[in-house]
């Protein structure tokens, strides 16, 4: 590095700033940081609060599972990350009084559980008002000697608090009757009725023996970093029989829910880079074509073409940096001020934010810079000296189109690494480049066109079409500007509204289990007789994949856990004759013979578990169901969405295969806050049904979309910036040119009045065009966005288009007019010795 | 004795919509040391070109240019703007001072792309000889005109150079003016030993020279 060259850099720049030409580039550098570091910064922490908040449903933010109790050693280290730990075990066990038994679930918990969440007991001892009861938090386990249980086995063993009940060796006083346990809602296999105990009286009920069928669980909570820390500890020292799982792995709903609001902020994230990207082109293009003849000068005084283009390259990266340090104390700020300003996520008591999104924000704004920049620069080299006595020479042969060939690699770079998919960011902007370059071709055809047409006043058009290559990229960045802007204002709306609507205030928000068939028809008439509309009941049958095409299924294969575990666990399996509803096929097809193929079995596949253990199209399967072997074939997979609150079958088959096996049924309905009691009744009714109230579930699933909803709206008033700036960035880059044209045109004897007139029709003709281009690409990602992101249904409103038409006519004439005010007053020779 | 600049069969020529046009055409001189040379024409008769070329801003399609004894289109494009840096100042038509730059900047210029120590003394100096000690913050269009030709003649003459390449410097003022900035061009002109390489459609300005060339049509033609 020439350190002359750097200082003389380091002036140059200070005199340049003095005369206010860097503004527009450090404008564009600092909302680019600034937004990159804000949207990095939030979304992290949001993603964070979602996921802690949705740990109540676990009652830990991570669990380790075992079929023995679990090693010491994750309790140790846990302990040394500064987590809190708490333990539980359960298993089946029969509990007896004087005159009944039943198997029951006995779980043994220890200080301090739930870590998340909470359980909650009745606060009141009568016992017949149950289902109105939300209780209270017990913020205690239940004492040595006691047990504690949930109304079903109240219910079943026809006991009341007070009385004994026999727990292997051990005779315990009922104590307390649960209202909720935090992980209700996350197994629906615990059919049986639980009761809670404490873990110190586990060894002397006798119960755990040699061959006992004991879940042992360590619970984890704390820290996201350090809990994430403990992740990457424990996964690699997982033993057979052992598992992690946080909530994601538990509950799809809400997994799906945190996906898309993963997508959704990291979209957020991307159009940022992209205006960013945009506007710094436009800023340097401006930038540097004012600076063509001090280049010139400069080779003229002796200059070289690398001291030039270093002069220039030197003064971009100092005005980077000092462009980034200030864009990301502004990201981290302003990221400060969301946080304290939603409630939630005050309340969520957030780690703070650590330092790799400002980093990664640091390192996105400098790559952008010389990504959009570099090669401006470098054509700066070839500016000929001889444009100090010819200065109709032009700018050197600019490369437009491999500048922005550069800066869209840089993007897809930039993409990868924040998203970490290739797929993902070479889709969206080739999308985008598809799109940019419609526009341009349109535009310019639009323009040729109109000063065609036959008109009395189409010299005013010719003006535009003669320039139409530079007109039509205007068009373009103007275009993608308030694209960006109808994008977060209206369509955003629309499609948040749309999200939510598909989750109705009447989504299911019970699921009963183990329905018998022969039980369907009088659970369907309780039904009638409540006022309820009848659920519509689904069959299943359990079982276990043991081979897929005639290869044994073993969970040590597998060495992901989570894949693991479900290779070891039983599956449902369901038929039905039509795609359920919420359910989309992806590969493959539906059955294709009604009968589902009586000859070769037609298997139906969720995508998501096949991609986990490894299953493709047209694989055969082999499950054990009940100790007989059901083989098929891998036919269709389905998308599904978890988050209607549907009941939904990773496997399904055509109806008739399934029928020798035992089946039960399952079903999800909605219950109303006033129709409580016939829950109650329903299980009166039939003793032998599981209701799960999953009201938990949904009015997470909920609040994470109102969560994403409010805090989009913040993270995208940034984006919002960045597209504002990118108009501003349009509209400067031609007003040299404009400034010289008017400068002619007066000499030629135009007065102000046919210059103003002149002007602002070109800018109402660029402004429309723009609009519509603009309302037509929000439209058309707001399309895709509702398709792929959220799968909901989306159609532009009429205002998107209405206001992409007047909006865009109104800015660019509004801004044109102040851009071009002063200059149409001037004495055409101070512009033009100027 | 040397020459300090020599046109060699100098020729020049440009495809002007498809068709080839000849600016410049077999053009020979000499100019010593110290001496000024006006080459005068009407406006179109390829003087600038001429400049352009002499000074090694364009490149010739025929014919060389030796400045000090180098051929100057055996050169790079970097070589020759080091060369223009040691040896030749320039004071054009329309001034080209950067706009961003005050008037002591703008002299500070040559010296600091050189790497030179004491810029600002050494500018702030001819900027006085100029008559613009006042000035030194002012930038360029806060400027009059005759004032930002001085404030050029000052960035031509600060590194001291044996060339001075001046292309219609009077052109874009009024003849008071004019007049003033010549004077003080010629006089410092005088007092470094330059050679002054002027181009010119004025008679009288081109008879303050020691010598007379005239362009026609791209060619020389005797007086
Ligand atoms: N690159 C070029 N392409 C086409 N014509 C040129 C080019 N350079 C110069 N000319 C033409 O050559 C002639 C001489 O130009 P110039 O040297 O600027 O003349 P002068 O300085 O004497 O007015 C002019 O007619 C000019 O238009
Ligand atoms: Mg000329």
């Amino acid at each position: 590095m020439n350190f002359h060259l750097v200082s003389l850099g380091v002036s140059m720049l200070r005199r340049d700033w003095r005369a206010g030409e860097w503004r527009i580039l450090l404008l564009a550098l600092l909302l680019a940081t600034g937004s990159i570091s804000t949207v990095g910064l939030f979304s992290d922490r949001v993603k964070q609060a979602l996921q802690q908040e949705s740990h109540a449903l676990l009652g830990a933010d991570l669990r380790v599972t075992s079929v023995r109790p679990v090693s010491p050693d994750y309790r140790e280290e846990a302990i040394r990350l500064g987590l809190r730990v708490s333990a539980t075990a359960n298993f089946p066990s029969m509990l007896s009084t004087d005159s009944h038994n039943l198997l029951g679930e006995i779980l043994a918990i220890d200080k301090g559980y739930p870590l998340r969440g909470a359980l909650r007991i009745s606060d009141h001892s009568n016992d017949t008002d149950t289902l109105h009861d939300d209780g209270k938090i017990a913020n205690t386990i239940p004492e040595r000697g006691t047990i504690w249980a949930d109304e079903r086995l109240f219910r079943r063993l026809d006991v009341k608090l007070g009385q004994s009940i026999q727990v292997g060796n051990l005779k315990m006083r009922l104590s307390e009757r649960v209202v909720k346990d935090v992980d209700q809602a996350l197994s629906f296999t615990s059919i049986a009725p639980r009761i809670q105990i404490n873990m110190a009286d586990l060894p002397a009920t006798g119960l755990v023996q040699e061959g006992s069928r004991i879940t042992y669980r360590l619970l984890v909570a704390g820290n996201a970093q350090a809990v994430a820390k403990f992740r990457q500890w424990a996964e690699p020292r997982l033993q057979n029989g052992e598992k992690l799982e946080d909530v994601r792995d538990a509950r799809p709903e809400i997994r799906q829910s945190l996906e898309r609001a993963d997508h959704f902020l990291g979209l957020a994230a991307l159009m940022t880079y992209v205006l960013a990207g945009i506007a710094m082109a436009l800023a340097a293009r401006q930038f540097i074509s004012r600076h063509l003849d001090a280049c010139a000068v400069m080779r003229c005084l002796g200059a070289t073409q690398n001291q030039v283009m270093g002069l220039f390259l030197y003064q971009f990266i100092l005005l980077g940096l000092a462009g980034i340090l200030l864009g990301c104390l502004i990201g981290w700020a302003v990221q400060a001020i969301l946080v304290a300003s939603v409630q939630s996520l005050q309340a969520a008591n957030l780690p703070s934010p650590g330092l790799m999104p400002v980093i990664q924000a640091g390192l996105s704004g400098m790559t952008l810079l010389m990504g959009f920049t570099f090669l401006p620069l470098w054509q700066l080299k070839s500016v000929t000296p001889l444009r100090v006595i010819r200065r109709e020479l032009g700018p050197p042969n600019r490369n437009t189109g491999l500048m922005y060939a550069i800066g869209g690699s840089v993007l897809i770079g930039l993409f990868v690494w924040q998203a970490g998919s290739i797929k993902l960011g070479l889709t969206v902007l080739a999308g985008l480049g598809g799109g940019m370059t419609l526009f341009g071709l349109i535009a310019w055809f639009s323009l040729r066109l109109l000063s065609r047409l036959p008109m009395s006043n189409r010299h005013l058009f010719t003006n535009l079409a003669r320039h139409g290559k530079a007109n039509a990229i205007q068009i373009v960045a103007l275009s993608i500007g308030g694209m960006s802007l109808l994008l977060l204002t209206l369509v955003r709306s629309e499609l948040m509204q749309n999200w939510i609507e598909r989750l109705p205030p009447d989504a299911p928000n019970r699921f009963i289990v183990n329905v018998q068939p022969e039980q369907r028809v009088a659970v369907q008439q309780f039904f009638i007789r409540q006022g309820l509309p009848q659920p519509s009941l689904s069959p299943m049958v359990r079982g276990r994949l043991i081979a897929i095409n005639g290869r044994p299924v073993k969970g040590d294969d597998y060495p992901d856990s989570r894949a693991r575990a479900l290779a070891e666990r039983e599956t449902n399996l369901s038929w039905s004759a039509d795609v359920p509803a919420g359910n989309r096929v992806v590969q493959g097809s539906w059955w294709h013979s009604a009968t589902g193929g009586v000859n070769e079995h037609e298997i139906s596949m969720e995508e998501g578990i096949a991609t986990t253990l490894g299953i493709k199209l047209g694989d055969t399967l082999a499950y054990d169901i009940a100790g007989d072997e059901f083989q098929g074939k891998v036919t269709s997979l389905r998308k599904l969405r978890w988050d209607s609150m549907q009941v939904n079958f990773f496997v399904m088959t055509a109806p008739g295969l399934l029928d020798n096996y035992p089946a039960s049924y399952i079903s999800s309905f909605y219950l109303p806050r006033d129709k409580l009691r016939s829950g109650d009744a329903l299980l009166k009714a039939f003793p032998n049904l599981l209701v799960i109230d999953t009201e938990a579930i949904i009015r997470q699933v909920r609040h994470i979309m109102d969560q994403i909803a409010q805090t989009l709206g913040a993270v995208f008033m940034f984006t919002l910036l960045s597209g504002l700036a990118v108009l501003y960035a349009a509209l400067l880059a031609t007003r040299d040119e404009r400034v010289l044209q008017a400068a002619i045109l007066r000499t030629l004897g135009a007065d102000s009045r046919y210059l103003h007139r002149q002007q602002l029709i070109e800018f109402a003709l660029l402004g429309t065009l723009s609009g519509l281009l603009a309302a037509a690409g929000a439209a058309g990602l707001g399309w895709i966005l509702a398709r792929n992101v959220l799968e909901i249904h989306f159609s532009a409103p009429a205002t998107l288009w209405l206001s992409g038409l007047i909006g865009g006519m109104a800015i660019v004439m509004l801004a044109g007019w102040l851009v071009m005010r002063k200059i149409v007053k001037l004495p055409p020779l101070i512009i033009l010795n100027t | 004795m040397a020459f300090i600049v020599q046109a060699i069969n100098l020729g020049k020529q440009v495809s002007s919509g498809g068709q080839p046009l000849h600016i410049l055409h077999d053009v020979n001189f000499n100019v010593e040391a110290h001496e000024s040379l006006a080459i005068l024409g009407a406006s179109g008769s390829g003087k600038s070109t001429l400049l352009g070329l002499l000074a090694g801003l364009d490149v010739p399609t025929q014919g060389t240019v030796m400045l000090d004894g180098n051929d100057l289109f055996q050169f790079d494009e970097d070589q020759r703007a080091r060369l223009r840096g040691r040896l030749a100042g320039f004071v054009f038509q329309s001034f080209q001072l950067l706009p961003a730059l005050s008037a002591l900047e703008n002299v500070m210029l040559p010296l600091e792309l050189q790497g030179q120590d004491h810029a600002r003394e050494q500018a702030a100096e001819v900027l006085e000889k100029v008559g613009l000690a006042h000035r030194l913050t002012h930038l360029p269009k806060h400027l009059s005109g005759g004032e930002q030709q001085r404030v050029a003649l000052a960035r031509a003459f600060v590194s001291r150079p044996k060339i001075l390449f001046a292309d219609e410097p009077t052109g874009n003022l009024d003849a008071a003016t004019g007049t003033q900035v010549i004077k003080l061009m010629m006089e410092m002109n005088r007092t470094q030993g330059t050679t002054l390489i002027l181009v010119t459609h004025d008679e009288a300005l081109a008879n303050q020279c020691d010598r007379q060339l005239r362009l026609l049509g791209g060619k020389l033609v005797q007086d």
